[in-house]
């Protein structure tokens, strides 16, 4: 099999087992914060402006562990190192 | 922009020698001169009396609105770092909104924009808190609790910069990228209802990036505070009180 061909076959393959893996965690645990924020509102609804305000922070904190995944992602389908200095 | 282009750096007007104007540059100018001319022309007539124009009103809602959260985050002295923390955020959140209107290009979406960003605070964490406690005290900061934690505490340091960079690249680049993809796959009406949620994420990415970093300024300025504490039993009152607060900011940290 030709290099290129082996390159952008495992480029593409692994983009997208990155971005499957990458999103189950982050989706899973975003769903706890969400639920554990929405508890904590219904038990203290005075409090709701702080925990919304701590819960979008920390929801940007978990997500940006799915978003490096997608950087790496794109990376590898789009700006491929490895695949340019092939088709050069 | 085409769907194989990630960043606009790729996205070249003019280019003369080394010279490149992309369209990072040329919409950061825009966005530049955008803020420029919209708050020159607000503030060119300022009222301090009861009847304020309706431009003045949206002004002072945003500055409110940044003083009082960085008032709770960095209990006091707001000003002191409202010039900064709310450069970073109008500039973020202005930027993102303007990607509706159509071919305008975020310069957020660019990763040498979003670093730039990023080593702004980089600077300015230790700027402000050395200004804020010494340069003895802001140091001392980095063998706190122990000293074999020097290495994790300057890689944390970098590492967070890192994240602040990619965090919002990633998040404005996937809009635009969803955006384009769309529109190859369901190009009526969809595309639409995706670019409204890009423009919800990227407020909420703007208020993000000011908001950590103005986490990570109060992170560097507190340790003297803490200190003074400790020492003057005299001034027991304001102390507790001081140290209760702390407490509760540092359970606000741990939850999120």
């Amino acid at each position: 099999m030709e290099s290129d061909v082996l390159i952008g076959m495992i480029s593409i393959a692994t983009a997208g087992i990155t971005i499957a893996i990458g999103s189950v965690g982050p989706a899973l645990g975003e769903g706890r914060a969400l639920a554990e924020a929405l508890r904590s509102i219904a038990q203290q609804p005075d409090e709701a402006g702080m925990i919304t305000r701590t819960l979008f922070v920390g929801l940007a904190m978990v997500e940006s562990t799915a978003i490096y995944c997608f950087v790496v992602s794109m990376i590898l389908i789009f700006a491929n190192p490895f695949w340019n200095q092939f088709v050069s | 922009m085409e769907i194989s282009q990630i960043t606009p750096d790729e996205v070249v007007f003019w280019e003369r020698g080394f010279v490149h104007l992309n369209a990072t540059i040329v919409y950061t100018w825009v966005v530049i001169a955008f803020l420029v001319l919209g708050s020159w022309l607000i503030t060119r007539r300022l009222s301090s009396g009861t009847a304020l124009s309706r431009w003045q009103n949206l002004l002072e809602i945003v500055v409110d609105f940044m003083r009082k959260q960085i008032r709770e985050i960095g209990q006091e002295r707001a000003d002191q770092y409202l010039p900064f923390i709310g450069t970073l955020f109008i500039f973020i959140a202005v930027s993102n909104i303007l990607m509706v209107v159509p071919g305008f290009i975020a310069p957020t979406g660019s990763l040498s924009t979003t670093a730039a960003l990023a080593i702004c605070v980089f600077v300015a964490v230790p700027l402000y808190g050395i200004a804020g406690e010494g340069l003895g005290n802001y140091l001392k900061q980095y063998v706190r609790p122990t000293f074999v934690m020097l290495p994790f505490n300057i890689i944390g340091e970098l590492s967070r910069t890192l994240a602040l960079a990619v965090r919002l690249f990633g998040n404005v680049m996937s809009g635009m990228k969803i955006g384009a993809i769309l529109l190859a796959v369901i190009p009526l009406v969809f595309p639409i209802v995706m670019h409204l949620l890009g423009l919800l994420t990227g407020l909420i990415q703007a208020y993000i990036f000011a908001i950590l970093a103005m986490v990570y300024i109060a992170s560097a300025t507190r340790a003297r505070r803490r200190e003074a504490a400790e020492r003057e039993p005299a001034e027991r009152e304001p102390a507790k009180r001081q140290n209760d607060q702390e407490q509760k900011e540092k359970q606000e940290q741990e939850q999120a």
